[in-house]
């Protein structure tokens, strides 16, 4: 049961962009269609639960004092394979995330994790929590990616259901901050509403 | 001329916040007050200049005769920490109002993902040293403007009636959208 609470964690209630507002870096560079975001969440989902676990596995090899130097070197172990994995196989995906993808690296989601969770927790928990969190990430991201799709190309997951173009502005660099900023005002309204 | 229309195109045109998505974490965080965006403006601007010629170096001169280039992710992440904590420690030393205007910006760096993306770019776009210090400045400044910017809007906007929801981040992102939308209009200028 815990586990499963663990799991769902990262969903709604500490969802880590639209609750805590952390990696909006890829968030709004890479969500112009729905397809591309799912694409980025899942890398930053397999980042997340490959350097959890390790570093739940390490944390009592670990020094204290070089514990950061150390988590980001297994974090960048981890994008290293993501990186190379992906040019390889989603050569058309690889091109579009582009920068995005060594840049998970500095996405403060992962690092977040390994210093708040997985240096304290069990190897098992860990994993849970890196996969809650970083489906967490790949919904945020997915329906973000929906939303600017729809509207600015009039159309869902590459299947078009308007004749010509949509409001381009969504799949640009403007339209990006704005559908964030909406979609967060609406969770917060959510979250407020459920405490209530 | 050309090294003109670099730093126009890279501080007007590909605003490396508002078009290319780099470094919002800290745009969105220290942009409340103008004095701290400033501080935190020129720490950038500092940083990204020396880790961009301290990445170029190391790849050029490491990485390729060793023909290990896809480690430049975990080799350029730990180049920028530890470029970081020595100009930490250097200004600590040598100028201590420096040290105290920008010392508390410079931790936060290292994870400020426009230097890394700035030091990849540069390796991307096979510029040589010269022009990739310079792309890397620009960028720099370009983060800076739109950091102090927004500070000064978000100073303004302290004084207003903002709905419950929107209060925080959602009118930071929103303020940002428009800004985006101006600086869309430097497009035609390089």
């Amino acid at each position: 049961m815990s586990q499963l609470k663990n799991f769902t964690n990262g969903f709604l209630r500490e969802n880590p962009i639209l609750v805590l507002v952390l990696g909006t870096c890829p968030t709004l560079a890479t969500t112009s269609s729905a397809i591309n975001g799912m694409g980025m969440g899942l890398a930053t989902t397999f980042v997340l639960i490959g350097s959890n676990v390790f570093i739940s596995l390490l944390k009592d090899v670990i020094p204290d004092k070089v514990r950061i130097p150390a988590f980001i070197v297994v974090i960048a172990t981890f994008v290293t394979i993501v990186d190379l994995v992906m040019q390889a196989y989603v050569p058309a995906l690889y091109a579009t995330l582009g920068i995005f993808i060594p840049l998970i690296v500095v996405n403060c989601i992962v690092l977040g994790r390994a210093e708040a969770y997985a240096s304290k927790n069990t190897v098992w928990s860990s994993f849970v929590d890196g996969a809650g969190m970083g489906l967490g990430f790949t919904m945020a991201l997915g329906v973000l990616g929906t939303i600017r799709e729809i509207l600015g190309s009039g159309s869902i997951f590459g299947f078009k259901f308007i004749d010509g173009d949509g409001i381009l502005v969504f799949i640009l660099a403007p339209g990006a901050f704005m559908a964030l900023g909406y979609l967060i005002a609406v969770v917060n309204r959510i979250n407020k509403a459920n405490k209530a | 001329m050309e090294y003109i229309l670099l730093i126009i195109s890279a501080v007007l045109v590909n605003n490396v916040v508002l078009a290319q998505f780099l470094g919002i974490c800290p745009f969105l965080g220290v942009s409340n007050k103008v004095g701290t965006a400033m501080g935190m403006a020129g720490a950038v601007v500092f940083v990204i200049v020396l880790a961009t010629m301290a990445t170029y170096l190391v790849y050029t001169y490491v990485l390729v005769p060793l023909g290990i280039e896809f480690m430049e992710t975990i080799t350029f992440i730990l180049v920028i920490a530890f470029l970081v904590q020595m100009v930490e420690i250097i200004l600590k030393k040598i100028s201590r109002p420096l040290y105290q205007a920008l010392g508390i910006f410079l931790p936060l760096i290292t994870t400020n993902c426009a230097v890394l993306g700035v030091a990849l770019l540069v390796i991307q776009k096979d510029y040589n040293l010269v022009t990739g210090i310079i792309y890397g400045g620009g960028t720099a400044i370009g983060f800076g403007l739109a950091l102090v910017i927004l500070a000064g809007i978000r100073e303004q906007m302290a004084l207003v009636n903002i709905p419950k929801g929107m209060q925080g981040v959602p009118i930071s992102l929103i303020t940002a959208s428009i800004l985006a939308l101006a600086f869309m209009g430097f497009a035609g200028l390089v």
